[in-house]
Protein backbone atom coordinates (compact mmCIF):
# COMPACT_ATOMS: atom_id res chain seq x y z
CA UNK A 1 0.00 0.00 0.00
CA UNK A 2 1.33 3.36 -0.62
CA UNK A 3 2.53 5.51 2.16
CA UNK A 4 1.55 9.16 1.98
CA UNK A 5 5.17 10.06 3.85
CA UNK A 6 6.73 8.00 0.52
CA UNK A 7 5.53 11.58 -1.80
CA UNK A 8 7.99 14.24 -2.43
CA UNK A 9 5.66 16.65 -0.84
CA UNK A 10 8.18 19.75 0.27
CA UNK A 11 11.35 17.52 0.15
CA UNK A 12 12.58 20.06 -2.66
CA UNK A 13 12.74 23.86 -2.89
CA UNK A 14 13.48 25.95 -5.55
CA UNK A 15 16.54 28.07 -4.22
CA UNK A 16 17.47 30.12 -7.41
CA UNK A 17 15.78 31.43 -10.49
CA UNK A 18 17.71 33.06 -13.92
CA UNK A 19 16.46 34.54 -17.14
CA UNK A 20 18.04 36.78 -19.54
CA UNK A 21 16.67 39.66 -21.02
CA UNK A 22 13.27 38.38 -23.44
CA UNK A 23 12.61 39.92 -26.93
CA UNK A 24 11.87 39.75 -30.50
CA UNK A 25 15.40 39.17 -31.47
CA UNK A 26 18.45 38.68 -29.28
CA UNK A 27 21.71 38.12 -30.95
CA UNK A 28 23.02 35.43 -28.71
CA UNK A 29 22.76 31.48 -29.59
CA UNK A 30 20.11 29.46 -27.37
CA UNK A 31 23.62 28.00 -25.69
CA UNK A 32 24.83 31.51 -25.00
CA UNK A 33 21.48 32.34 -23.45
CA UNK A 34 21.33 29.23 -21.56
CA UNK A 35 24.11 29.71 -19.94
CA UNK A 36 23.85 33.51 -18.91
CA UNK A 37 20.33 32.39 -17.14
CA UNK A 38 21.64 28.97 -15.57
CA UNK A 39 24.46 31.17 -14.07
CA UNK A 40 22.24 33.44 -13.05
CA UNK A 41 19.94 31.26 -11.31
CA UNK A 42 22.99 29.80 -9.79
CA UNK A 43 24.55 32.69 -8.46
CA UNK A 44 21.10 33.68 -7.04
CA UNK A 45 21.29 30.30 -5.33
CA UNK A 46 24.80 31.03 -4.08
CA UNK A 47 25.35 27.20 -5.27
CA UNK A 48 28.63 26.46 -7.18
CA UNK A 49 28.15 25.02 -10.98
CA UNK A 50 30.65 21.89 -9.99
CA UNK A 51 27.85 21.37 -6.94
CA UNK A 52 25.24 20.84 -10.26
CA UNK A 53 24.40 16.54 -11.12
CA UNK A 54 21.20 16.39 -12.15
CA UNK A 55 19.54 18.21 -15.40
CA UNK A 56 16.27 18.32 -16.44
CA UNK A 57 14.88 19.60 -19.72
CA UNK A 58 12.48 19.47 -22.61
CA UNK A 59 12.67 17.14 -25.37
CA UNK A 60 11.47 20.62 -27.61
CA UNK A 61 15.11 22.00 -25.79
CA UNK A 62 17.77 22.16 -28.60
CA UNK A 63 20.39 23.22 -25.80
CA UNK A 64 22.34 19.89 -24.54
CA UNK A 65 22.59 18.91 -21.34
CA UNK A 66 26.29 17.66 -21.64
CA UNK A 67 27.16 21.09 -23.70
CA UNK A 68 26.13 23.04 -20.81
CA UNK A 69 27.83 20.81 -18.16
CA UNK A 70 31.11 21.64 -20.56
CA UNK A 71 30.34 25.72 -20.42
CA UNK A 72 29.35 26.29 -17.19
CA UNK A 73 31.69 23.41 -15.03
CA UNK A 74 29.04 21.03 -13.66
CA UNK A 75 30.72 18.16 -11.83
CA UNK A 76 29.51 14.65 -12.27
CA UNK A 77 26.07 14.48 -13.75
CA UNK A 78 24.04 11.56 -11.81
CA UNK A 79 20.53 12.37 -13.28
CA UNK A 80 19.41 13.99 -16.62
CA UNK A 81 15.66 13.70 -17.96
CA UNK A 82 13.88 15.45 -20.55
CA UNK A 83 10.06 15.32 -20.76
CA UNK A 84 7.85 16.02 -24.24
CA UNK A 85 5.23 17.56 -25.12
CA UNK A 86 6.76 21.42 -25.77
CA UNK A 87 4.64 23.60 -23.72
CA UNK A 88 3.01 21.05 -21.38
CA UNK A 89 6.48 20.22 -20.31
CA UNK A 90 7.42 23.25 -17.55
CA UNK A 91 6.40 22.07 -14.42
CA UNK A 92 7.22 18.46 -15.35
CA UNK A 93 11.06 19.66 -15.31
CA UNK A 94 10.65 20.61 -11.63
CA UNK A 95 8.48 17.39 -10.82
CA UNK A 96 11.03 15.24 -12.09
CA UNK A 97 14.49 17.01 -10.18
CA UNK A 98 11.90 16.38 -7.10
CA UNK A 99 11.45 12.93 -7.38
CA UNK A 100 15.05 12.54 -8.30
CA UNK A 101 16.29 14.56 -5.21
CA UNK A 102 14.13 12.48 -3.36
CA UNK A 103 15.67 9.29 -4.21
CA UNK A 104 19.02 10.85 -3.35
CA UNK A 105 19.52 10.17 -7.65
CA UNK A 106 21.02 13.52 -7.69
CA UNK A 107 21.65 16.47 -5.08
CA UNK A 108 21.56 19.80 -6.65
CA UNK A 109 18.84 20.04 -10.00
CA UNK A 110 18.96 22.10 -12.87
CA UNK A 111 16.09 23.21 -14.99
CA UNK A 112 16.19 25.76 -17.96
CA UNK A 113 14.66 26.49 -21.59
CA UNK A 114 16.36 28.91 -23.80
CA UNK A 115 14.19 29.25 -27.24
CA UNK A 116 14.78 31.74 -30.11
CA UNK A 117 11.38 31.81 -31.28
CA UNK A 118 10.99 35.64 -32.61
CA UNK A 119 11.96 34.45 -35.92
CA UNK A 120 8.78 33.74 -37.89
CA UNK A 121 10.52 31.31 -39.59
CA UNK A 122 11.52 29.31 -36.70
CA UNK A 123 6.95 28.28 -36.07
CA UNK A 124 6.66 24.98 -36.45
CA UNK A 125 4.22 24.63 -38.47
CA UNK A 126 5.48 26.74 -40.62
CA UNK A 127 7.80 23.36 -41.65
CA UNK A 128 5.67 20.99 -44.17
CA UNK A 129 7.43 18.06 -43.48
CA UNK A 130 5.50 16.08 -40.55
CA UNK A 131 7.85 16.07 -37.78
CA UNK A 132 6.55 13.16 -35.73
CA UNK A 133 5.15 15.30 -33.10
CA UNK A 134 2.70 16.72 -35.74
CA UNK A 135 1.67 13.21 -37.54
CA UNK A 136 -1.70 12.60 -36.25
CA UNK A 137 -2.48 16.65 -37.50
CA UNK A 138 -0.39 16.09 -40.72
CA UNK A 139 -2.67 13.27 -41.46
CA UNK A 140 -5.93 14.33 -40.40
CA UNK A 141 -6.25 18.06 -39.84
CA UNK A 142 -3.67 19.80 -41.82
CA UNK A 143 -5.15 18.27 -45.27
CA UNK A 144 -7.99 20.29 -44.20
CA UNK A 145 -6.36 24.26 -43.65
CA UNK A 146 -5.88 23.24 -39.54
CA UNK A 147 -2.20 24.55 -39.89
CA UNK A 148 -1.25 26.37 -36.75
CA UNK A 149 -1.34 25.89 -32.50
CA UNK A 150 -4.13 28.97 -32.95
CA UNK A 151 -6.47 26.83 -35.42
CA UNK A 152 -6.78 24.25 -33.45
CA UNK A 153 -7.36 26.45 -29.96
CA UNK A 154 -9.92 28.23 -32.54
CA UNK A 155 -11.80 25.08 -32.91
CA UNK A 156 -12.25 23.88 -29.50
CA UNK A 157 -13.12 27.60 -28.53
CA UNK A 158 -15.46 28.02 -30.79
CA UNK A 159 -17.27 24.58 -29.45
CA UNK A 160 -16.65 26.17 -25.61
CA UNK A 161 -18.68 29.46 -26.30
CA UNK A 162 -21.47 27.28 -27.90
CA UNK A 163 -21.65 25.25 -24.77
CA UNK A 164 -20.96 27.89 -22.10
CA UNK A 165 -21.96 31.30 -22.82
CA UNK A 166 -17.80 31.95 -22.99
CA UNK A 167 -17.94 35.50 -25.40
CA UNK A 168 -15.01 37.38 -26.98
CA UNK A 169 -15.31 40.03 -24.42
CA UNK A 170 -14.32 37.21 -21.45
CA UNK A 171 -11.38 36.32 -23.36
CA UNK A 172 -10.77 40.30 -24.15
CA UNK A 173 -11.13 39.98 -19.99
CA UNK A 174 -7.78 37.62 -20.20
CA UNK A 175 -6.16 40.02 -22.74
CA UNK A 176 -6.57 43.06 -20.58
CA UNK A 177 -5.71 41.66 -17.15
CA UNK A 178 -2.45 40.23 -17.69
CA UNK A 179 -1.67 42.55 -19.93
CA UNK A 180 -2.62 44.88 -16.93
CA UNK A 181 0.41 42.93 -15.18
CA UNK A 182 2.90 43.27 -17.94
CA UNK A 183 2.78 47.16 -17.74
CA UNK A 184 3.77 47.01 -14.06
CA UNK A 185 6.89 44.90 -15.51
CA UNK A 186 10.03 46.31 -17.19
CA UNK A 187 11.01 43.29 -17.70
CA UNK A 188 8.11 42.44 -20.28
CA UNK A 189 8.11 42.63 -24.04
CA UNK A 190 4.91 44.87 -23.58
CA UNK A 191 5.74 46.52 -20.20
CA UNK A 192 5.06 50.23 -22.38
CA UNK A 193 2.00 48.71 -24.36
CA UNK A 194 -1.46 49.20 -22.66
CA UNK A 195 -3.97 47.37 -24.33
CA UNK A 196 -8.21 48.32 -23.83
CA UNK A 197 -11.35 45.97 -24.44
CA UNK A 198 -11.25 48.65 -27.73
CA UNK A 199 -7.80 47.50 -28.70
CA UNK A 200 -8.75 43.75 -28.64
CA UNK A 201 -12.41 44.30 -30.22
CA UNK A 202 -10.93 46.20 -32.68
CA UNK A 203 -7.76 43.61 -33.18
CA UNK A 204 -7.26 41.73 -37.00
CA UNK A 205 -8.55 38.16 -36.69
CA UNK A 206 -5.58 35.61 -37.19
CA UNK A 207 -8.22 32.22 -36.75
CA UNK A 208 -11.70 33.45 -35.67
CA UNK A 209 -13.09 33.41 -32.98
CA UNK A 210 -9.30 34.26 -31.95
CA UNK A 211 -8.31 37.99 -32.72
CA UNK A 212 -4.33 39.04 -32.47
CA UNK A 213 -4.44 39.50 -28.57
CA UNK A 214 -5.66 36.11 -28.03
CA UNK A 215 -2.47 34.77 -28.90
CA UNK A 216 0.97 34.47 -26.97
CA UNK A 217 4.04 36.84 -27.93
CA UNK A 218 6.90 34.98 -30.19
CA UNK A 219 10.19 35.62 -28.05
CA UNK A 220 14.06 35.43 -27.36
CA UNK A 221 15.13 34.15 -24.24
CA UNK A 222 16.60 31.57 -21.28
CA UNK A 223 15.26 30.89 -18.03
CA UNK A 224 16.84 28.64 -15.25
CA UNK A 225 15.93 27.29 -11.91
CA UNK A 226 18.11 25.46 -9.49
CA UNK A 227 16.28 22.65 -6.94
CA UNK A 228 18.12 21.06 -4.03
CA UNK A 229 16.56 19.16 -1.08
CA UNK A 230 14.92 21.02 1.72
CA UNK A 231 17.78 20.37 4.19
CA UNK A 232 20.48 21.68 1.40
CA UNK A 233 18.21 24.71 1.01
CA UNK A 234 18.47 26.32 4.56
CA UNK A 235 22.10 26.93 3.36
CA UNK A 236 21.48 29.03 0.34
CA UNK A 237 21.42 32.29 -0.36
CA UNK A 238 17.67 32.64 -1.33
CA UNK A 239 14.65 31.81 0.54
CA UNK A 240 13.70 28.52 0.19
CA UNK A 241 10.67 27.69 -2.39
CA UNK A 242 9.06 24.56 -1.68
CA UNK A 243 7.62 22.10 -4.11
CA UNK A 244 5.02 20.81 -2.38
CA UNK A 245 3.02 18.91 -4.75
CA UNK A 246 3.24 17.92 -8.62
CA UNK A 247 0.87 16.35 -11.27
CA UNK A 248 0.53 14.83 -14.55
CA UNK A 249 -1.65 13.96 -17.12
CA UNK A 250 -2.71 12.34 -20.64
CA UNK A 251 -6.03 12.17 -20.61
CA UNK A 252 -7.77 8.88 -21.90
CA UNK A 253 -8.15 8.75 -26.00
CA UNK A 254 -6.63 12.50 -25.92
CA UNK A 255 -4.50 13.35 -28.74
CA UNK A 256 -1.83 16.48 -28.50
CA UNK A 257 -3.36 19.58 -29.71
CA UNK A 258 -6.00 18.06 -31.54
CA UNK A 259 -7.64 16.67 -28.95
CA UNK A 260 -11.42 16.69 -30.63
CA UNK A 261 -11.45 12.89 -30.63
CA UNK A 262 -11.78 11.96 -26.78
CA UNK A 263 -15.13 11.43 -25.73
CA UNK A 264 -15.41 14.70 -23.50
CA UNK A 265 -12.65 17.50 -25.46
CA UNK A 266 -13.68 20.22 -23.46
CA UNK A 267 -12.53 18.52 -20.15
CA UNK A 268 -8.94 17.18 -21.34
CA UNK A 269 -5.31 16.26 -19.80
CA UNK A 270 -5.36 19.21 -17.15
CA UNK A 271 -8.38 17.42 -15.64
CA UNK A 272 -6.69 14.39 -15.07
CA UNK A 273 -3.57 16.36 -14.26
CA UNK A 274 -5.22 18.37 -11.58
CA UNK A 275 -6.43 14.94 -9.80
CA UNK A 276 -2.83 13.87 -9.77
CA UNK A 277 -1.68 17.14 -8.52
CA UNK A 278 -4.29 17.21 -5.38
CA UNK A 279 -4.32 13.93 -4.43
CA UNK A 280 -1.72 14.24 -2.42
CA UNK A 281 -1.31 17.46 -1.47
CA UNK A 282 -2.01 19.28 1.82
CA UNK A 283 -2.96 22.49 -0.66
CA UNK A 284 -6.34 22.28 -2.53
CA UNK A 285 -7.49 25.11 -5.20
CA UNK A 286 -8.81 26.85 -2.47
CA UNK A 287 -5.78 27.60 -0.69
CA UNK A 288 -3.91 28.48 -4.00
CA UNK A 289 -3.20 32.66 -3.56
CA UNK A 290 -1.67 33.54 -6.89
CA UNK A 291 -1.87 31.27 -10.33
CA UNK A 292 0.50 30.80 -13.18
CA UNK A 293 -1.93 29.71 -15.52
CA UNK A 294 0.00 28.65 -19.72
CA UNK A 295 -1.58 31.25 -21.41
CA UNK A 296 -0.16 30.57 -25.06
CA UNK A 297 -4.20 31.96 -25.60
CA UNK A 298 -6.35 33.87 -23.63
CA UNK A 299 -9.30 30.91 -23.57
CA UNK A 300 -6.59 28.44 -22.06
CA UNK A 301 -6.77 30.17 -18.71
CA UNK A 302 -11.07 29.74 -18.31
CA UNK A 303 -10.29 26.52 -19.81
CA UNK A 304 -7.61 25.95 -16.29
CA UNK A 305 -9.54 27.78 -14.26
CA UNK A 306 -12.08 24.71 -14.13
CA UNK A 307 -9.73 22.33 -14.52
CA UNK A 308 -8.07 22.86 -11.02
CA UNK A 309 -11.37 23.43 -9.79
CA UNK A 310 -11.61 27.15 -8.99
CA UNK A 311 -14.91 27.36 -10.50
CA UNK A 312 -17.65 24.32 -12.34
CA UNK A 313 -17.37 23.62 -15.57
CA UNK A 314 -18.81 25.87 -17.99
CA UNK A 315 -17.69 28.69 -15.39
CA UNK A 316 -14.75 29.92 -16.37
CA UNK A 317 -15.50 32.93 -18.54
CA UNK A 318 -17.91 34.40 -15.96
CA UNK A 319 -14.62 34.04 -13.74
CA UNK A 320 -12.86 36.52 -15.66
CA UNK A 321 -15.36 38.73 -15.42
CA UNK A 322 -15.32 42.27 -12.67
CA UNK A 323 -11.31 42.19 -12.66
CA UNK A 324 -11.41 38.30 -11.70
CA UNK A 325 -7.84 37.61 -12.35
CA UNK A 326 -6.46 41.21 -11.55
CA UNK A 327 -4.47 41.62 -8.41
CA UNK A 328 -7.11 42.16 -6.26
CA UNK A 329 -9.50 39.70 -8.04
CA UNK A 330 -10.75 36.24 -6.86
CA UNK A 331 -7.69 34.90 -8.43
CA UNK A 332 -4.54 37.03 -9.58
CA UNK A 333 -3.08 35.31 -12.57
CA UNK A 334 -0.13 35.55 -14.48
CA UNK A 335 1.50 38.09 -12.27
CA UNK A 336 4.16 38.62 -14.69
CA UNK A 337 2.42 38.97 -17.78
CA UNK A 338 2.60 35.09 -18.43
CA UNK A 339 2.75 34.15 -22.38
CA UNK A 340 0.73 36.59 -23.47
CA UNK A 341 2.24 39.79 -22.52
CA UNK A 342 5.61 39.77 -20.87
CA UNK A 343 7.42 36.34 -22.98
CA UNK A 344 6.58 33.38 -24.43
CA UNK A 345 9.58 30.95 -23.79
CA UNK A 346 6.95 27.63 -23.16
CA UNK A 347 5.92 28.54 -19.88
CA UNK A 348 9.07 28.68 -18.25
CA UNK A 349 8.48 32.16 -17.15
CA UNK A 350 5.69 31.25 -15.22
CA UNK A 351 7.24 29.44 -12.71
CA UNK A 352 10.26 32.08 -12.04
CA UNK A 353 7.28 34.43 -11.52
CA UNK A 354 6.04 31.46 -9.15
CA UNK A 355 8.84 31.97 -7.16
CA UNK A 356 9.20 35.55 -7.03
CA UNK A 357 5.75 35.80 -5.62
CA UNK A 358 6.50 33.28 -2.85
CA UNK A 359 9.75 35.52 -2.33
CA UNK A 360 7.58 38.33 -1.94
CA UNK A 361 9.51 39.90 -5.19
CA UNK A 362 6.63 40.12 -7.91
CA UNK A 363 6.07 43.12 -9.69
CA UNK A 364 2.56 42.75 -9.06
CA UNK A 365 2.79 41.33 -5.14
CA UNK A 366 -0.06 39.55 -4.06
CA UNK A 367 0.08 39.98 -0.59
CA UNK A 368 1.47 37.53 1.77
CA UNK A 369 1.25 35.08 -1.12
CA UNK A 370 2.04 31.92 0.44
CA UNK A 371 0.99 29.47 -1.82
CA UNK A 372 1.32 29.39 -5.83
CA UNK A 373 0.11 27.52 -8.79
CA UNK A 374 2.04 26.67 -12.20
CA UNK A 375 0.69 24.80 -14.72
CA UNK A 376 1.37 23.85 -18.21
CA UNK A 377 -0.52 23.85 -21.75
CA UNK A 378 -3.98 22.28 -21.07
CA UNK A 379 -3.96 21.20 -24.84
CA UNK A 380 -0.99 18.64 -24.62
CA UNK A 381 -0.03 16.04 -22.48
CA UNK A 382 0.53 18.15 -19.29
CA UNK A 383 2.01 18.92 -15.79
CA UNK A 384 1.55 21.44 -13.21
CA UNK A 385 3.19 22.16 -9.58
CA UNK A 386 1.97 23.56 -6.27
CA UNK A 387 4.59 25.97 -4.83
CA UNK A 388 4.56 26.98 -1.42
CA UNK A 389 6.89 29.23 0.95
CA UNK B 1 -6.56 23.87 -60.15
CA UNK B 2 -4.49 24.00 -57.01
CA UNK B 3 -1.88 21.22 -56.94
CA UNK B 4 0.09 21.58 -53.72
CA UNK B 5 -2.38 21.20 -50.67
CA UNK B 6 -0.70 19.60 -47.91
CA UNK B 7 -1.18 15.74 -48.57
CA UNK B 8 -1.35 13.40 -45.08
CA UNK B 9 1.02 10.18 -45.41
CA UNK B 10 -0.16 7.26 -47.26
CA UNK B 11 0.56 3.91 -45.25
CA UNK B 12 -0.79 0.71 -44.24
CA UNK B 13 -2.81 2.33 -41.63
CA UNK B 14 -4.35 5.52 -43.25
CA UNK B 15 -4.52 3.93 -47.00
CA UNK B 16 -7.90 1.91 -46.31
CA UNK B 17 -9.46 5.15 -45.74
CA UNK B 18 -8.00 6.80 -48.61
CA UNK B 19 -8.36 3.81 -50.81
CA UNK B 20 -12.46 3.98 -49.92
CA UNK B 21 -12.83 8.09 -50.43
CA UNK B 22 -11.85 6.90 -53.92
CA UNK B 23 -14.73 5.24 -54.62
CA UNK B 24 -16.57 7.81 -52.79
CA UNK B 25 -17.58 6.09 -49.65
CA UNK B 26 -16.54 7.35 -45.99
CA UNK B 27 -15.20 4.32 -43.84
CA UNK B 28 -13.98 4.01 -40.85
CA UNK B 29 -12.10 1.71 -38.18
CA UNK B 30 -15.16 -0.66 -35.89
CA UNK B 31 -13.88 -2.48 -33.06
CA UNK B 32 -14.79 -6.28 -34.03
CA UNK B 33 -15.68 -7.06 -29.93
CA UNK B 34 -17.15 -3.64 -29.03
CA UNK B 35 -19.04 -2.53 -32.44
CA UNK B 36 -17.32 1.15 -31.37
CA UNK B 37 -16.47 3.31 -34.53
CA UNK B 38 -12.78 4.63 -34.03
CA UNK B 39 -11.35 7.84 -35.83
CA UNK B 40 -8.24 9.05 -36.29
CA UNK B 41 -7.59 5.14 -37.07
CA UNK B 42 -5.33 2.70 -34.85
CA UNK B 43 -3.04 -0.36 -34.85
CA UNK B 44 -5.76 -1.97 -32.77
CA UNK B 45 -8.82 -1.32 -30.83
CA UNK B 46 -8.60 0.80 -27.49
CA UNK B 47 -12.13 -1.07 -26.86
CA UNK B 48 -11.02 -4.20 -26.46
CA UNK B 49 -8.99 -5.03 -23.83
CA UNK B 50 -7.67 -8.09 -24.91
CA UNK B 51 -9.34 -11.40 -24.53
CA UNK B 52 -6.67 -13.25 -26.50
CA UNK B 53 -7.71 -12.14 -30.46
CA UNK B 54 -6.33 -8.62 -29.29
CA UNK B 55 -7.96 -5.47 -30.72
CA UNK B 56 -9.53 -6.52 -34.29
CA UNK B 57 -10.23 -3.39 -36.39
CA UNK B 58 -12.66 -3.56 -39.61
CA UNK B 59 -12.96 -0.67 -42.01
CA UNK B 60 -16.93 0.05 -42.59
CA UNK B 61 -18.70 2.27 -44.58
CA UNK B 62 -20.81 5.03 -42.43
CA UNK B 63 -23.23 7.27 -44.30
CA UNK B 64 -21.49 10.26 -44.26
CA UNK B 65 -24.12 12.30 -42.49
CA UNK B 66 -23.72 14.20 -39.57
CA UNK B 67 -23.82 17.69 -37.53
CA UNK B 68 -21.60 20.79 -37.25
CA UNK B 69 -19.80 20.28 -33.72
CA UNK B 70 -17.57 23.51 -34.16
CA UNK B 71 -16.05 25.73 -36.60
CA UNK B 72 -13.09 28.14 -37.30
CA UNK B 73 -11.87 30.70 -40.09
CA UNK B 74 -8.15 31.18 -40.15
CA UNK B 75 -6.63 33.93 -41.70
CA UNK B 76 -3.04 35.06 -42.31
CA UNK B 77 0.01 33.96 -41.95
CA UNK B 78 -0.90 30.87 -43.53
CA UNK B 79 0.74 28.11 -45.64
CA UNK B 80 0.43 28.24 -49.68
CA UNK B 81 -2.09 26.54 -50.74
CA UNK B 82 -4.41 28.16 -47.93
CA UNK B 83 -2.98 31.48 -48.27
CA UNK B 84 -5.39 31.89 -51.27
CA UNK B 85 -8.17 30.90 -49.66
CA UNK B 86 -8.24 32.73 -46.91
CA UNK B 87 -10.71 33.35 -44.67
CA UNK B 88 -11.77 29.97 -45.47
CA UNK B 89 -13.53 27.61 -43.22
CA UNK B 90 -13.05 24.56 -41.43
CA UNK B 91 -15.32 22.83 -39.41
CA UNK B 92 -15.91 19.44 -37.17
CA UNK B 93 -18.58 17.25 -38.08
CA UNK B 94 -19.90 14.43 -35.28
CA UNK B 95 -21.19 11.89 -37.52
CA UNK B 96 -24.79 10.37 -37.27
CA UNK B 97 -23.48 6.69 -36.45
CA UNK B 98 -21.54 7.83 -33.35
CA UNK B 99 -21.75 11.92 -32.57
CA UNK B 100 -18.57 10.77 -30.59
CA UNK B 101 -16.84 10.29 -33.52
CA UNK B 102 -15.89 13.63 -34.66
CA UNK B 103 -14.04 14.83 -38.40
CA UNK B 104 -12.23 17.82 -39.45
CA UNK B 105 -13.04 19.00 -42.81
CA UNK B 106 -14.34 22.26 -44.89
CA UNK B 107 -17.98 23.41 -45.52
CA UNK B 108 -18.88 23.56 -48.81
CA UNK B 109 -21.58 25.33 -50.90
CA UNK B 110 -21.60 22.30 -53.40
CA UNK B 111 -19.42 19.76 -54.61
CA UNK B 112 -16.18 20.46 -55.82
CA UNK B 113 -17.06 24.15 -54.59
CA UNK B 114 -13.73 25.96 -52.81
CA UNK B 115 -13.26 26.16 -49.27
CA UNK B 116 -14.19 29.83 -49.15
CA UNK B 117 -17.41 29.23 -51.23
CA UNK B 118 -19.70 29.67 -47.77
CA UNK B 119 -20.06 32.90 -46.04
CA UNK B 120 -18.43 32.01 -42.85
CA UNK B 121 -21.47 34.06 -40.49
CA UNK B 122 -23.48 31.44 -42.54
CA UNK B 123 -21.78 28.63 -40.87
CA UNK B 124 -24.06 27.37 -37.79
CA UNK B 125 -23.41 24.63 -34.86
CA UNK B 126 -25.69 21.95 -35.26
CA UNK B 127 -26.50 21.99 -38.71
CA UNK B 128 -26.86 19.05 -40.26
CA UNK B 129 -24.05 17.95 -43.59
CA UNK B 130 -23.22 15.19 -44.94
CA UNK B 131 -20.05 14.46 -47.12
CA UNK B 132 -18.50 15.07 -50.59
CA UNK B 133 -15.76 14.46 -52.24
CA UNK B 134 -12.99 16.10 -54.00
CA UNK B 135 -10.51 14.82 -56.29
CA UNK B 136 -7.27 16.55 -55.15
CA UNK B 137 -4.55 13.50 -56.81
CA UNK B 138 -4.58 9.92 -57.95
CA UNK B 139 -4.46 8.96 -54.43
CA UNK B 140 -6.30 11.61 -52.83
CA UNK B 141 -10.20 12.19 -52.98
CA UNK B 142 -10.43 14.88 -49.82
CA UNK B 143 -13.87 14.49 -48.02
CA UNK B 144 -15.75 17.83 -47.74
CA UNK B 145 -18.82 18.36 -46.16
CA UNK B 146 -21.98 19.96 -47.80
CA UNK B 147 -25.17 21.29 -45.70
CA UNK B 148 -27.46 18.58 -46.17
CA UNK B 149 -30.60 20.40 -47.68
CA UNK B 150 -32.97 19.26 -50.15
CA UNK B 151 -31.30 21.60 -52.95
CA UNK B 152 -27.79 19.90 -52.40
CA UNK B 153 -29.71 16.40 -52.31
CA UNK B 154 -29.57 15.98 -55.96
CA UNK B 155 -26.10 16.40 -56.45
CA UNK B 156 -23.63 13.79 -56.87
CA UNK B 157 -21.50 12.94 -53.98
CA UNK B 158 -18.29 12.21 -56.22
CA UNK B 159 -17.00 13.08 -59.34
Amino acid sequence: MFKEQNTIKDKAAIVGIGETQFAKQLPASETELACKAISAALKDAGVSPSEVDGLASYTMESTSDFELAKNLGFGDITFFGQIGHGGGGGPATLGMLAMAIATGQCQVGVAWRSRKRGNPESRVWANKAASAELVTAANWSRPWGVLRPVDEVSLITQRYMHETGCTRQHLANVAVSIRKMANNNPRAMMYDKPLTTEDYMAARWISEPLCLYDNCLESDGALAVVLVSAERARDCNSPPVYLHAFGQGISQQSHSMVNFYSENPLQGPSWTCARQLFRYSDIQAQDIDVAQFYDAFTPLIPFSLEAYGFCGHGEGAAFTEDGGLDINGKLPCNTSGGGLSEAYVHGFNLITEGVRQLRGQSCNQVREAETCLVTASTSVPTSAVILRR
Amino acid sequence: MTTDWLLPELDELTRPFWDACKRGQLQLQRCRTSGRLLHPPRWQSPWDPGNGEYGKLDWVTVCGRGTIWTKAVPHPPLLPPFSQFSPYNVIIVALEEDPRIRMIGNLVARPQAPINSVAPTEIEIGSAVRVVFEKISDDFHFPRWVLDTRENAEDSSHV
